[in-house]
């Protein structure tokens, strides 16, 4: 049984793509696009989660997730506390679940946990009383998915359908959780052809039993793309020995325009953030036209408010 | 059973009538999803008004959303206009509990802050539970709880109204 549905099959903790039905992606999406409006208002509000009390738990830091789910929270009309718990009570050794319960005594409604460990909002999820739902906004290298969502939403909002495109994934794909949930989305919601592009190193074993197709080179993996989806590389994958160094990435799998003029005239292209300009995608990209990198955050906003208050309704429809 | 209730095309002309007299060329008319839109829209046309037409979808203003949680097709509000100092009609299918144009005058005021609003109806059930009456209605009618008034629209566009 998925612990993220409900017997009826809503959605009861969103932990990862995996294993949600398309017509729950789709429901998300949906919501997203009707929240949309609601930035553009007088009153950036709309009263769905008034007296609830909204937690976010990052035991890994992260200014834009917490800052997008905060926001999210708050045009929602909750209350939203945020925990910086990396520098707080892990510090003094206090296990996950004693801080879990003590907010819960505290009548938390919704906990939205990053953690650098695998599975760490799946473990809190099980353990929690029956109306506080979890929100995984990153755990280790497992999954991202509300950064997923916000990407199929742009995708949606900008080529308006999934079953005739061709997306590739870009980068430090054996280290992304960003990547998984990416992969899981855009093959639920129909995507006939996702590609992988990346160097050896950088690419999990058995990826393609994912549904992808894996590419070793850019000039080949780029060709015909509507979408180019480059994922962050992380500096300490150099120390590693993963890679010889920035500059030898840049030139091989760095998206310049050059290389993104092998992808369809109409390609665009994402980044989750933060971006390592010169290190994966070329500044002029990055600004360029068909760069759809700063609508992605906006549009991240409106995907959290969607889950939110998908999670926080009652019972049935 | 369909039998006892009025045809809705009449009822709305009656409506426009009643409402001509009293509409500035500046009222904005704004009909609640989806029956309140479809008679807005036609007030809209019947009434040759020169302002763009609203709707709203009260869905993330409901006061049962904890209970009964979000909508599954909720669409977006459309006021393509501002709404700060001007005369709003506020236009739905059925006035029940009241509930519906609370959540809609909630909605409003978040848009900005309007001069007046008055609320027209086609059917008035006269069963309240909030001190909101309309100022137009088609149709009052005492029906009892356990029924529901519908306003459904045919693909020729025609509206019907059936007691169930």
């Amino acid at each position: 049984m998925n612990p993220q549905l409900t017997e009826d099959g809503r959605l009861r903790h969103l932990l990862s793509i995996d294993g949600l039905p398309r017509a729950i992606l789709t429901q998300i999406l949906d919501t997203a696009e009707s929240f949309m409006d609601v930035g553009e208002r007088e009153v950036k509000k709309v009263p769905l989660l008034r007296g609830k009390s909204i937690f976010n738990l990052f035991f890994e830091p992260s200014t834009r997730t917490r800052t997008t789910f905060e926001i999210a929270a708050k045009r929602l009309s909750a209350d939203v506390v945020n925990l910086n718990i990396a520098t707080s009570s892990q510090t003094k050794g206090e296990a996950i679940l004693d801080t879990v319960d003590n907010l819960a005594a505290m009548h938390a409604d919704m906990f939205i946990v990053r953690h650098s460990q695998s599975g760490a909002a799946h473990f809190i999820a099980r353990n929690v009383a029956p109306h506080i739902s979890v929100i995984n906004a990153g755990d280790g290298r497992h999954a991202h998915p509300t950064q997923g969502l916000l990407d199929m939403f742009t995708i949606r909002r900008f080529k308006g359908e999934f079953h005739n495109l061709t997306v590739a994934i870009v980068g430090d794909v054996l280290h992304s959780r960003v990547a998984r949930s990416q992969i899981h989305a855009l093959t639920t919601l129909g995507v006939p052809e996702v590609r992988v592009i990346g160097p050896k190193t950088l690419m999990p074993t058995g990826v393609e039993q994912m549904g992808v197709k894996v590419f070793h080179d850019m000039e080949t993996g780029l060709r015909g793309c509507d979408v180019v989806i480059m994922l962050r590389l992380q500096n300490e994958r150099m120390k590693g020995a993963l890679l010889p160094s920035a500059q030898e990435y840049f030139k091989f799998f760095g998206l310049t325009p050059a290389k993104l003029a092998l992808a369809k005239p109409d390609a665009i292209v994402m980044h989750p953030g933060p971006m390592n300009r010169g290190v994966e995608i070329d500044s002029e990209v990055a600004d360029g036209p068909q760069s759809v990198i700063l609508p992605q955050v906006t549009y991240g906003i409106a995907v959290r408010m969607a889950v939110m208050a998908l999670l926080a309704g009652g019972t049935t429809t | 059973m369909h039998a006892s209730l009025p045809d809705a095309d009449t009822l709305i002309r009656q409506l426009a009538d009643a409402i001509a007299p009293t509409l500035t060329p500046d009222t904005l008319i704004v009909g609640i999803h989806t029956g309140g839109a479809w008679v807005a829209e036609r007030l809209h046309a019947l009434l040759q008004s020169t302002t763009p037409l609203g709707t709203l979808d009260i869905s993330f203003y409901r006061d049962d959303f904890s209970r009964i949680g979000l909508h599954p097709q909720v669409k977006p509000s459309n006021l393509p206009f501002d709404l700060e100092n001007r005369d709003i009609l506020l236009v739905d299918d059925v006035l029940h509990s009241g509930r519906t144009v609370r959540a809609a005058m909630n909605e409003l005021f978040d848009y900005g802050r309007p001069a007046s609003i008055r609320l027209a109806v086609l059917v008035d059930r006269d069963d309240h539970e909030l001190p909101i009456r309309p100022d137009f209605a088609g149709l009052t009618i005492s029906v009892p709880d356990n029924q529901n008034i519908n306003l459904s629209r045919l693909d020729d566009g025609h509206l019907t109204l059936s007691l169930a």
